[in-house]
């Protein structure tokens, strides 16, 4: 047995470009109603995502969940899943929720074991199904609202239902304070359209929209207009994560995790105006060793506009408190000088939670994005973010090792 | 609908003396019994030093509008008649925030910074709740 001085510490840097995202399998997106539940959904994006590697269900022995609202919080919704799909001899399992920042933290949890030899090929997978069709009794209302309305005690009287309205407060605080504007939000709902009606597996991908159709839409949670707040979606995301060796001699070209890393700043966001983002951008720039410079493109979490605008901030495309002037420019959409939420974002396209915007990375470094490809897509960052910018998590990936 | 309909608070044990406040008009925080850091509503343990030790302390009511948020959907059919509706985040003098309805004043009028103080609503013989109103506006 080696003695402690003798045995090599492990730094985060060592883990640049270890492992590699293999596979992409999204199934159908969106007003789906005849599904087979979320752990259909679940089991069919594992294996579109194993097919596209030109893998086998057998060379997974690993595999990491992030349950949408709709599997009921099953504790133990990994094992279901691996039931379910009759996998055998797994290494690796975890049911996994930060919110919005799972589908990168999954990732991450995956690189790391792959990487400490512990898992070799493992699964990370989104599924969630909360639209229902519309009722004949009930008229309209595909159960959006319903499903994320919760409220309870004081609340409740008050009127607070919702996330919606919990990041409406943060927003309005940030507006208060550094003089944001309703334009400014709209300018990132636009751009996000423009991408999506590039990409037709958005939602959206058929429907331009102007600023003045944004301002137009209606309110759901003053400051936040209907297009200031992502979709819902049926469906299901999942990537196959492996070693970077393994991964150079499958079908499709590896895309490199150069940096990796979380955050979680606690506290109260209405008096930070800040997410995780600074912290995890110094760990995964530093082991990615990279800058914001060589950055191509941007995949940011966009519950809500707003998201979008605060993590352009935290990771410095602009100071603090500039992030309204700064979408306002049309920097992000197509065309711009830094593109972000290429495919339309959770918006625009679908929201699939995290998994949109490690997707759509996926889509771009790959140099599939056909009408909505960006010129430069060696570089990109994603960031998953969750709870009322409570989690945060950074993906650097890359086309070169 | 009247005010009624919509969900009354149920008095759970560790909130018992801020309902008990609320009914004699006055309003109610807890304090931790290790830094005196004072919070709302009631939590096991203190996020400054952890102490699980905490009293309630009347405080002043007196604050301002730190956010506000104007509801449009409809999540409960008691607020289908209010929409659109303001919920408004108070920051009380003593430092604590409070979620709250902002009484009198019209949704869109509502600005960050607002001077507010509290008053009381009675929604049954048990349950008061407290509510703002522009300061020296009654």
């Amino acid at each position: 047995m080696l003695c402690a001085k003798e045995r090599k510490k492990v730094t985060a840097m060592d883990l640049r470009a270890k492992c590699a995202i293999a596979g992409l399998g999204q199934t159908r997106m969106g007003k789906n109603f005849d599904h087979p539940g979320p752990v259909g959904f679940a089991a069919e994006a594992v294996n579109l995502a194993l097919e596209d590697a030109g893998l086998d269900r057998t060379d997974l022995d690993g595999l990491l969940v992030n349950p949408g609202i709709t599997w009921f919080n099953n504790p133990m919704a990994s094992y279901s899943l691996q039931q379910a799909m009759g996998l055998r001899n797994l290494r690796l399992t975890a049911t996994m929720n930060l919110g919005g920042a799972t589908a990168a933290a999954m990732v991450m949890h995956a690189a790391q074991s792959i990487a400490a030899g512990m898992a070799d090929c493992v699964a990370c997978v989104f599924a969630d199904a909360p639209l229902r069709p519309p009722s004949p009794s009930k008229g309209k209302g595909e159960g959006s609202a319903s499903a994320y309305g919760f409220a309870q005690g004081l609340n409740a009287h008050y009127g607070l239902f919702g996330v919606n309205a919990q990041y409406a407060f943060v927003a309005q605080r940030h507006m208060h304070r550094y003089g944001t504007t309703g334009d400014q939000l709209g300018a990132i709902a636009v751009a996000e359209r423009a991408w999506a009606n590039s990409n037709p597996d958005a939602q959206f991908h058929d429907t331009p929209m102007s600023l003045a159709d944004y301002h137009a839409s209606r309110w759901v949670v003053e400051p936040f207009h209907l297009y200031d707040c992502c979709l819902v979606s049926n469906g299901g995301l999942a990537v196959i994560v492996t070693s970077t060796q393994r991964a150079k001699n499958l079908k499709r070209p590896p895309v490199y995790i150069l940096g990796m890393a979380q955050g979680h700043p606690g506290g109260d966001p209405m008096e930070t105006l800040v997410s995780g983002a600074p912290i995890a951008k110094e760990t995964a720039f530093k082991m990615a060793g990279v800058s914001l410079r060589d950055v191509d493109f941007c995949e940011i979490y966009d519950c809500y506009t707003f998201t979008v605008l605060v993590t352009l901030e935290d990771y410095g495309f602009c100071e603090k408190g500039e992030g309204g002037p700064f979408v306002a420019t049309g920097a992000i959409g197509p065309g711009g000088s830094i593109p972000v939420n290429t495919g339309g974002g959770q918006l625009s396209s679908f929201y699939m939670w995290g998994m949109t915007p490690v997707s759509e990375a996926i889509v771009q470094i790959r140099g599939d994005g056909g009408r909505r490809q960006v010129p430069k897509h060696e570089v990109g960052l994603v960031s998953g973010n969750g709870g009322i910018l409570a989690t945060h998590s950074t993906l650097v990936l890359g086309s070169h090792p | 609908m009247p005010s009624s309909a919509k969900p009354i608070p149920v008095i759970t044990p560790d909130m018992r003396e801020f309902f008990d406040g609320a009914r004699a008009g006055r309003l109610m925080v807890q304090k931790c019994g290790g830094c005196g850091m004072l919070r709302f509503p009631a939590y096991e343990l203190c996020s400054k030093c952890n102490s699980t030790e905490s009293s309630w302390v009347p405080v002043s009511g007196r604050g301002e509008v730190f956010s506000f948020n104007i509801m449009h959907q409809v999540y409960h059919p008691a607020f289908a008649a209010e929409v659109p509706y303001a919920v408004v985040v108070v920051e009380l003098e003593e430092g604590c925030k409070f979620v709250s309805n902002l009484h009198g004043v019209k949704p869109h009028e509502i600005k960050c910074g607002m001077p507010v103080e509290v008053m009381f609503e009675k929604l049954s013989d048990e349950v008061s709740i407290p509510k703002f109103r522009l300061r020296g506006a009654h």
